[in-house]
């Protein structure tokens, strides 16, 4: 029997999770993940009008913002079968390629970095040295001499002053940090610029939406910014592209690169098995075919057998949840009754379910959608994985890891970004022409039933609505977290994330900073993993999912 | 003179023109309504030691941390390293775990009395509050533990404040806002998420008058609430003519003309966005073709819906 860890709260996450782990030998030998919030939105959706779900939805993630709107939007419009104009899916797909870009960053700097780099030891590099790497491995501005002098000076005075404020009770001096203390500094140079870039990549949401967070420009039927189809906003969004890719391109990959290269035993820890993708980013009407990440499905890592994606197979399991009963059942006939109770991680544990793919757990996210358009052959993914292995001298079978996972966030966001260039040349080009419809009339269905598959930063993300009598009957979200950090299922299968802390490494359980890495990998989102129905009618969803 | 040149110095030690400094100093007395010759005040204030702060997260989607990540006057690190002292803040501090908690409870024990305590989300208090837990203990006695013991606790976004998303009806966890959960007075910054500089105009007022600004009946700062949306908004002349936005396809809405018919809440909403609007002045709602919400008065989610529905 080994030691029992118990880590609460998990910070540098969207919300509340907590992770217990025995550990045997130095090693993580069972890991048990719990989600600590439960807020109930479906039930609060219920008898609604069908427009408003989006506003409601949108709130079950305030760092996700945007996508769980978008997906409810989809939903509405595939059950009023509403075809929405040509500027309204490049807009929404801007939007979302905006969020991206944005989300990653900010994992990345602020949710991540401080799992791999030890802000203290910066202050012990020498400036130069670190200006000499920097125009080694990034061709990124502010990387001279007195760039870095000012940021250690800066960051000195800050130590100095005794107040640590968010860097208070860091794990810094843990032996588990391996970079020299000029990377380091490097890295809280690119830190505090990313503090500033995210500010200045969420105004591309401000600008065909109103604000960031929580944009206010979608409707069933389109998107409202008709009177910012003009050159300028164009530009303007435009610039704030350009801007941001410059960011990626100079600043983000060659800082995961430069990382990875100090953490290669890090390729194989934190791996799972199984993979799936909705896809995401329709290019043109049919859809799945013309997305740019694709649909499909992997198992026991065989990325050269990417499988169809047959929903009808998803199942839920609640034998280790809060909820009554220990039956896995599929969306379509969920039943979900809360039985709030004492957390025991041989009993019930978490508030989320555990969600299934022909009853196997199923990593979702970054490394899911690099796999399965890797393994379909799509080249942009297919140069920029094998450039990556090439660069880092690793084996295609690094990808399966807490690495893996990481740099496939990064590899995504260029490749995205890269694709947003030609929505962007579409949109010019309809405007040119005089096409600036963003919205289609519809009539809202007295019945009807609609989902929206979608797959956002986080991974596979569907919404599914049962409209009755012009309102919304039912309402359900199946997210990219309860995918990945849910509990065991009913056959006792772990979760992703329960399986990949396995074998993770533990140098001083008191400072659990490897366990960190690969919880933070998964990019964990809680608040809107958990979906259930109402405590007191512990009434019964129905869902028939087409 | 020499303290302003000890700021000088520290300035552009951090990178900072003295000029950019002044702007949003310039920024913040306006969004504050004061004077211009509170400017140098502003600016004594923002480089003075750094008060403590902690940020509870309870009943939340992260939306209100997020949007106070977006200020650009002044930008979020210069906020962290060199205006306030974050001790705790779970979407961003470094450590996990007890080593958490021990940031938590270091800062309330050293200043008791002397900590602001910014508190995200509703409290949910069906069942003794078991819906919502952080280290066994429920949300409802951690802010029943940590709350009273700051010099104030300042509500962000509308779940604080008010209750918010997870007290729409019928709400299923009984989810309260911070005063009506714990029975003690909040500064209420409510919006969904707020405008950032609300916020930060709120802890400048603190650093320079020495006190939280004054608020009208529902514990918001009148700097920032005292108004409609609809008094201040761009698209007013529209309405006083009888232009309106019947459909979002029309050529009506390519016009810019008004949102009331297609649900706009402005008449009914406190907030500055039409004046400061969000992410560096780039936009809000209405000018993005969307109708105003009401996202910073209470039960907007069920006193302002259907929100595609004319007032």
């Amino acid at each position: 029997m080994g030691q029992r860890v118990v880590i609460d709260p998990i910070t540098r996450i969207e919300g509340h999770l907590r992770i217990e782990v025995e550990i045997t030998n130095g090693k993580v030998s069972n890991a048990w993940s719990s989600s600590m919030l439960f807020r109930g939105l479906e039930i609060i959706l219920q008898g609604r009008d069908p427009r408003d779900a989006w506003l409601f939805t949108q709130r079950s993630c305030g760092v996700c913002t945007y996508v769980h709107g978008l997906a409810s939007v989809r939903a509405v419009d595939d059950a009023a079968k509403i075809t929405i104009p040509d500027n309204a899916r490049v807009i929404r797909n801007l939007l979302l390629g905006a969020q991206f870009l944005h989300d990653h960053i900010v994992h990345f700097y602020q949710l991540s970095a401080l799992d791999w780099v030890d802000v203290v030891s910066a202050l012990k590099a020498d400036p130069k040295k670190t200006a000499d790497l920097a125009a080694k491995v990034t061709p990124a501005p502010k990387s001279g001499i007195n760039d870095f002098k000012a940021t250690q000076a800066r960051l000195k005075k800050f130590v100095d002053s005794g107040q640590l404020g968010i860097f208070a009770n860091g794990y810094w001096g843990s032996p588990a940090y391996k970079l020299p203390p000029e990377v380091n500094l490097l890295a809280v140079e690119h830190y505090l610029m990313a503090l500033r870039q995210q500010a200045r990549t969420a105004r591309m949401h401000a600008i065909f939406s109103g604000k960031n967070p929580h944009v206010q420009g979608l409707v069933v039927g389109g998107v409202t910014c008709a009177t910012d189809l003009t050159a300028d906003r164009i530009a303007e969004f435009k610039y704030l592209w350009a801007e941001t890719m410059d960011f990626v391109n100079n600043v983000y990959i060659p800082d995961v690169v430069a990382v990875a290269g100090f953490y290669k035993d890090w390729g194989k820890i934190g791996g799972t098995t199984n993979f799936l993708v909705y896809g995401e980013f329709p290019q043109g009407p049919k859809e799945p075919d013309s997305f740019l990440f694709p649909r499909g499905a992997i198992f026991k890592r065989n990325v050269g057998q990417v499988q169809a994606v047959d929903i009808g197979k998803i199942e839920e399991g609640v034998k280790h949840s809060w909820y009554e009963g220990d039956k896995a059942l599929p969306p379509a006939k969920g039943e979900t009754k809360p039985k709030p109770g004492k957390l025991d991680v041989n009993d019930r544990y978490s508030w989320m379910k555990a969600p299934r793919y022909n009853g196997e757990p199923m990593e979702v996210g970054p490394l899911a959608r690099v796999l399965v358009a890797y393994g379909k052959g799509h080249a942009p993914t297919k140069a920029a994985v094998d450039g990556l292995l090439k660069t880092l001298a690793v084996p295609q079978d690094a990808l399966f890891s807490t690495l893996g996972r990481t740099a496939a966030r990064a590899l995504e966001t260029k490749i995205i970004g890269e694709a947003m260039e030609g929505w962007m040349g579409q949109l010019i080009e309809n405007v040119k022409k005089g096409d600036t419809k963003i919205y289609q009339e519809y009539q809202m269905p007295d019945a009807a039933m609609g989902a929206g598959l979608n797959d956002v930063p986080r991974g596979a993300l569907g919404h599914w609505i049962e409209i009755k009598d012009q309102k919304i009957g039912n309402f359900q979200l199946v997210v990219p977290s309860t995918w990945n950090l849910g509990p065991r299922c009913a056959q006792d299968k772990p979760g992703p994330l329960e399986e990949a802390l396995m074998n993770t490494p533990v140098s001083d359980p008191k400072r659990p900073v490897e366990i960190l890495r690969t919880i933070h990998s998964f990019d964990p989102c809680i608040a809107c993993g958990v979906h259930v129905i109402d405590p007191k009618t512990n009434e019964v969803y129905k869902f028939k999912v087409v | 003179m020499e303290h302003e040149d000890s700021v000088k110095q520290r300035l552009e030690q951090r990178g900072v023109s003295r000029r950019d400094f002044m702007k949003y100093c310039t920024l913040l007395s306006a969004t504050m309504g004061l004077s211009s010759s509170f400017i140098p005040k502003i600016a004594e204030a923002l480089t003075a030691p750094r008060p403590p702060v902690v940020y509870l997260a309870f009943a939340e989607c992260t939306g209100c941390a997020e949007s106070t990540l977006r200020t650009m006057y002044p930008w979020i690190d210069t906020l962290l390293l060199d205006v306030i002292s974050l001790d705790y803040h779970e979407t961003i501090m470094a450590p996990s775990g007890e080593a958490a908690e021990k940031s938590l409870h270091d800062t309330v024990t050293k200043y008791p009395g002397k900590f602001i305590c910014v508190v995200d989300g509703a409290i949910p208090t069906a069942e003794n509050g078991i819906y919502g837990m952080i280290n066994g203990k429920t949300f409802l006695d951690i802010a029943k533990d940590i709350c009273p013991k700051a010099l104030a606790t300042i509500a962000i976004g509308t779940c604080a404040s008010y209750g918010g998303v997870a007290a729409a009806a019928p709400n299923p966890t009984a989810a309260k806002s911070v005063k009506d959960a714990i029975g003690i007075n909040t500064l209420n910054i409510p919006g969904c998420p707020p405008n950032p500089i609300n916020f930060v105009g709120t802890v400048v007022n603190y650093l320079l008058f020495g006190k939280l600004p004054d608020v009208d009946d529902k514990g918001r700062p009148l700097f920032a609430y005292g108004q409609t949306i609809h008094d201040q908004c761009q698209r007013r002349s529209h309405f006083e003519n009888g232009e309106f936005v019947t459909s979002f396809a029309s050529d009506e809405a390519k016009k810019g003309y008004c949102l009331y018919q297609v649900g706009c809440k402005g008449p009914e909403t406190y907030n500055n966005c039409p004046v400061v609007k969000f992410n560096d002045g780039t936009s809000w709602p209405v000018q993005a073709g969307h109708p105003c919400i009401g996202c910073s008065e209470p039960n907007f989610w069920d006193k302002m819906s259907p929100f595609y529905k004319s007032l």
